[in-house]
Order: C-alpha cells, then structure tokens, then sequence
C-alpha cells in the first residue's frame, strides 16, 4: 500500500493535537473532571481577563477595537451556531448552505413577536385593545422562535432530504435567500427593509433601567449565552451517543447499509434538520436580543458559508472541532482588525486550504477522519 | 398581481425574458459540461463568469470605449471583449481545475468536500475583485445604443435582444457539433460514459477534464460580454445570483445534457422576467428558486433527462 499523500503536510498539526488527546484521554476520571471544571471556570472568568501576560488577547487592547465582552458575546453565539449546524454537517453528514435562513428566523421571532415597535404586535395591539407597551415576553419568545425554526426546518427538509447531497447543498442555498428575500418583501409583518428595533431582552424592552442586560454592558449577555452553550454542549452530547447518534453516523457513512439494517435514513436526516434548525433559532434569538435591532440585509448568504467554514475548518463531526472553528472566525477579525477588509478572503482561503490539506479539519473527529482514509486508501489499492 | 401588464405586452416580455435566458443557458453549459463527465457541482463556476465581466470591462477601457465610437469601433470592441472575457474566465476555469479539483480527484475526496472546496475558492475570487475593484457597482460604457431592430406581430425586438439571443443560439450549436462531431467531443462523451473504460481506451482523462472546464469557462466569458452590452455595469459579486440561476437553468433542462441548459435558460429566463412584471420585482429572484425545489422534486432528471454520455445515441 502506498503512502497516501496527505500524510507529512501539516503532521505536526496532528502529531500535536493527537498527542495532547491521548494525553488527556489517559487521565483518569476525576483529573478529567477537574480540569473540564477549570476550563468551564475559565470560560466565565474570561470577560474580566487581566492576567498580565494575556491582556493582549483582550480585543479593546488594540486601538479603536471592540468592546471585550461583546466580542465574547459574539463567539458564543456563533459557537452555539457551529454545534447547530455540526448536528447537521458532522453528524448527519448534509451540507446545509442555508443555515442563515433559521437564524434569521430564530432572530425574527423575537423581534416581530418581541418587539413593541413590530407591525404583528402592534396589529394585536389595535385588535385586543392592549397597552402600547404590551407585547410577548421575552422568555415566551424562545419557545416560539425555537419551534419556528424547527418548523422551517421540517418543511424545508421534507421535500429536499431525499436529494443527493449537492442538490441538498445548492437547494438549501436557495432557501436562505429565500427567507432573507420574504422577510425585506413583507413590510406588512416583517418590517421590511427598514427592520424592527426595541427587541427586547431578558429584563423586557432596550431601555435605560435594564440594569443587567443592558445595551452597554455585554457581560451578562456573554455569560447568559455562554451557559446556553454548556447545556447544548450537554444535550448534543447525550444524543450523539444515543440510538440517534449511532443512526446518523450509519446513515452518514453508508445510507444503503443503514436502509437495509433498519435505519431509515430519510427519518434521521429529518430529525436532524430538525434539532440543527432548532439550535440555529436559537442562536439567532439570541443575537436578536442582544442587537436590539435587526434587517434583512443582516442575513445574507455570505453568513451561511462563513458558518460552514467555522465547522468545515474547526473539524466537522467533533464538537470541540466546530466550537475553535466558531471561535476563531469570529475572534480573529476583531482582534486584527487591520484585516477585517480581507476576512472573508481569509476565510475562503482557509477553507480552500483545510479541504486539500487536512480535510478532516484542525481537531477532527476521530471517526470521521479514519472515514476520509479509508477513501483514500481505496484508491491507492486500486491504482 | 398586475396580470394587465403581463399579457398587454406579453410578446414584448417573452423576447426579454429570451434574451436574459440566454445568458443563463451560456452559463449553465459550464455547469452541465462539468457535472455530465465528473457529478461535481463546479460553485466556482459563477465566478469564472464574474471574472469574465471584468475582463470584458478591462479590455474596453484599454481600447478607449466611451460610447460614441462608430460602427466599425464598436464590431473591434466587441470581438475584443469577447476575446478578453473568453479568455480570462477560461484560464481561470482551468486553473481551478488544476489548483483544487484534480488533487482532490487524486485523494478520491467525497462529493461534499468538493463542493466545500468550490465554495471556498468561489469565495476567494470573488472577495479578491471585491478588494481590488471596491464594492460598488461599476459602471461600464455603453457600447451599443437600445434600439428598436424590428417588430415582429407587434413585438418590438431591441438590438441587444437580437444580438444576446443570436449570439447564443450560435455558440449552443457550435457547442453542440464540437460534442457531437470532433474526436475531442468523443473523447468527452467516452469519460462521462465511462472514465474508466475511455482511460482503458487511450482517453486522456485529465486532459478531456481541463478540456471540458476551458470549454465551460469560454463560454462563461462569452456570456460575461453579453451580459456587459445588455446591463452595462458588472460587481464582485454579481455572479452569485447569476451562477445560482444558471446552476438552476441546468437542472431544469436536465444537467449534464447541453441542448437542456438550452432549454432551461431559456425558459427559466421567460419565467423570470413574468414573474418580475407581476410583482415590480420584488419576487424575482424568488421564482428562480421555486422552479429550482420544484424541479427537483417532481423531476429530478430535468425536462430533457440529463446525460452528456448519451448526448448523440
């Protein structure tokens, strides 16, 4: 058998992170458990970073750069993001291009549901004889932007999930520029071009008295979004190893196998568009919340690829792979902000690369990239 | 709903949509040569065209274009910017080919890391014009001034119209004979038939693979012109929604089955430009897309089924 060629490039990457995993999977149980509690710690302590030595990580250390906790923020909500979507790419095995469309749904939820100023409330309003400040609270509106998402997903899954994956991938595409085209034509509830303001928060409508989930500042918010990650980080993990789990990784590596053993394929690839739309709402109602105001123009497709690239990059299939994808793409644009011009193009010519190169992704899957040498070790025996 | 409009000048909205249909069909041979011999959705493929619109731009700013040149100028200007646009989209077509799809084709890499990695390069190219032609619009000079070429049962044909759907139809049945009738043509009918078989046959299949994206790629640069004398302003990203309707035009025709993307340019085209005029535009770009899913789903072959192996029986 031959060597296949992509082994050697980047092997320091792989030697590194394989190492470091062996090392921490060797530890037992208790060391494993300390040391997750301290990262989970870490996590919460780091919109008060000031250990000398790491301000510089800190993106307000650079002149003109933004706020350190909305940054964090920002992180979160794109790592919530990337988890979503790892269901659907890495475990599922789909390429969704179009997971901007349940975000902006998810974000629109709160807003035309949330918002005083949104032309749905403001109709209910005038036909129930409601105060104008009345509108649906807050917490309300999670359930209501998780189940339309969901909904959406669901009925754009019906159709589409009996498709080859490539046709799956450019129909989806469509579909974000769908829902971003329906939301900017439909001034009558949506708000149209112009977008909603005053989405409101955990502690009700932007105003000067939220002391604690306030426009200024982002920490709350940043914790807030960050303790919904842990629980999602918790739940994905609880159904990757469940009967689900087994049943995506069976329809992802053989979907004629998994037929004939049982697995219906269509079903699990639906409960998976499913749970992905459901996490994308999410995530978008957060953001929502925290903007406080929201347009269309706010969820293009170039959203959708970037998302990609954050689980593509990270290393699809893994959850801690997805989330340094998310995290990185979101950080290092606001912390070189001098290349902020040219992040896309970074972006595109990481994902180039990382396809050639290593497409297992930085902190692969295991699994997955024993999956991609198999592949190739198809071809060496053949040729 | 203004259906007045629609069938008041419904003649007059069908040659339109024609004409904007067969931009579409020039494009969506790219994709349909591609996808016939490899099954790979070529995503780079809308900028190809985008780089072709710029290099169209290019060559008439070299050549002093302003508009008021006569006609034997203008003829020089376009076959120069035909020249150019061919030229630059198909070297950049086949630098693609050569930079990211072989090496994968090498790895035997899944059909999802393809197009991942067409994604990215799409990505790049376009992000790359971005920076260096800016952001906006740009304006390009108007080469030939709209004007009525002949009516037809009280339809008026602009020339650009004519010119667009002429110059179509053309290159579609140069195309064609080239398929169907060269030793090269056979040569890409035997890989999509059968790589294996046609390389056990003395084809060159890497060769009939670059063959096939320069092809593509020409004719993307073909449209590029057309679609500078009929819009008169090209954008880094103006292939994005153009490449996703050509994309849509192969699949409605049939991928893989060149006289399909004829067709489905054509008519993706026509629906289009009926659903623009009865809802001022707003859903434009919506309809493409609903032909898309519903295509798809009830006819995932296309109208005309897709093969470029079966091209001639």
């Amino acid at each position: 058998m031959t060597e296949t060629p992509n082994e050697g490039r980047l092997s320091g990457v792989s030697n590194f992170f394989a190492g470091v995993g062996n090392r921490w999977r060797g530890l037992p149980k208790w060391q494993r458990g300390i040391g997750f509690l301290a990262f989970v710690a870490f996590l919460y302590y780091l919109p008060l970073l000031g250990v000398p030595g790491l301000t510089w990580l800190r993106t307000d250390s650079i002149e003109g750069g933004n706020n350190w906790a909305g940054v964090l923020f920002t992180c979160a909500v794109y790592v919530l993001i990337a988890l979503g979507l790892n269901v659907v790419i890495g475990l599922a095995g789909l390429l969704d291009l179009g997971y901007v469309g349940f975000f902006a749904i998810g974000a629109y939820a709160v807003a035309i549901f949330g918002s005083t100023q949104s032309p749905v409330v403001k109709s209910l309003q005038d036909k129930f004889d409601l105060a104008p400040e009345w509108a649906i609270t807050w917490a309300i509106c999670i359930p209501i932007a998780i189940a339309l998402a969901m909904i959406s997903g669901v009925i754009l899954g019906w159709p589409t999930l009996r498709l080859r994956g490539d046709y799956l991938a450019i129909v989806t595409l469509g579909f974000g520029e769908i829902i971003r085209i329906v939301i900017r034509n439909s001034t009558n509830w949506s708000g149209g071009p112009a977008g909603i303001a005053s989405i409101p928060g955990p502690q009700g409508a932007p105003s000067a008295d939220n002391h604690i989930f306030g426009l200024i500042d982002a920490k709350p918010w940043y914790w807030l979004a960050l303790s919904i990650v842990l629980l999602v980080v918790f739940l994905v993990r609880r159904l990757e190893n469940s009967r689900v789990g087994r049943s995506w990784l069976a329809v992802r590596e053989d979907e004629d196998a998994a037929a004939v053993m049982g697995v219906n394929p269509f079903k699990f690839k639906m409960w998976a568009f499913a749970i992905g739309a459901a996490l994308g709402g999410l995530s978008g109602f957060l953001f929502a919340s925290r903007q406080g105001f929201i347009e269309p123009n706010q969820f293009n497709a170039n959203l959708s690829i970037l998302f990609v690239a954050m689980v593509v990059v990270g290393g699809s299939g893994n959850m801690a792979g997805a989330a340094l994808g998310a995290v990185l793409l979101a950080y290092l644009p606001e912390r070189f902000r001098d290349f902020s011009e040219y992040r896309f193009l970074v972006f595109g010519l990481a994902l180039v690369l990382v396809m050639l190169l290593r497409p297992q992704g930085l902190l692969p899957s295991k699994r997955r990239a024993r999956e991609l040498k198999d592949r190739q070790e198809e071809v060496a025996v053949g040729a | 709903m203004n259906f007045d409009e629609l069938f008041g000048h419904l003649g007059q909205h069908t040659v339109d949509g024609l004409a904007k249909g067969s931009i579409y069909a020039l494009v969506a041979l790219g994709y349909t040569l591609v996808y016939g011999v490899l099954k790979l959705i070529n995503f780079a493929h809308s900028e190809v065209f985008m780089i072709g619109t710029f290099a169209v731009l290019g060559v008439w700013n070299l050549l002093g274009a302003d508009g008021t040149q006569g006609v034997a100028m203008t003829l020089l200007l376009l076959a120069a910017g035909l020249l150019g646009g061919a030229l630059a989209s198909g070297a950049t077509a086949v630098a693609v080919e050569r930079v990211a799809y072989r090496r994968l084709r090498q790895l035997n890499a899944p059909p999802l890391i393809f197009l991942i990695t067409a994604i990215g390069i799409s990505m790049v190219l376009s992000e790359t014009f971005g920076i260096w032609q800016g952001r906006l619009v740009v304006g390009m000079p108007t080469l030939i001034k709209q004007k009525v070429a002949f009516t037809i049962f009280g339809t008026e044909v602009t020339n650009t119209q004519l010119i667009t759907i002429v110059a179509a139809l053309v290159m579609m049945f140069a195309l064609d004979q080239f398929i169907n009738r060269t030793r090269y043509g056979r040569g890409v009918r035997a890989v999509a038939q059968n790589p294996d078989a046609a390389a056990l046959m003395g084809v060159n299949k890497d060769r009939v693979i670059m063959l096939i994206f320069l092809l593509g790629g020409l004719l993307a640069g073909a449209a590029a012109l057309l679609y500078s004398v009929r819009y008169g302003n090209t954008r880094f990203n103006v292939g994005f929604l153009l490449g996703l309707k050509a994309f849509t035009a192969a699949v409605l025709g049939g991928i893989g089955n060149l006289r399909g993307a004829l067709l489905g340019g054509l008519l993706l085209g026509v629906v289009e430009v009926y659903a623009a005029t009865l809802t001022q535009s707003n859903w434009e770009d919506v309809a493409a897309f609903v032909v898309l899913v519903v295509v798809l789903l009830f006819r995932p072959t296309g109208l005309l089924g897709e093969s470029l192996g079966r091209a001639r029986a």
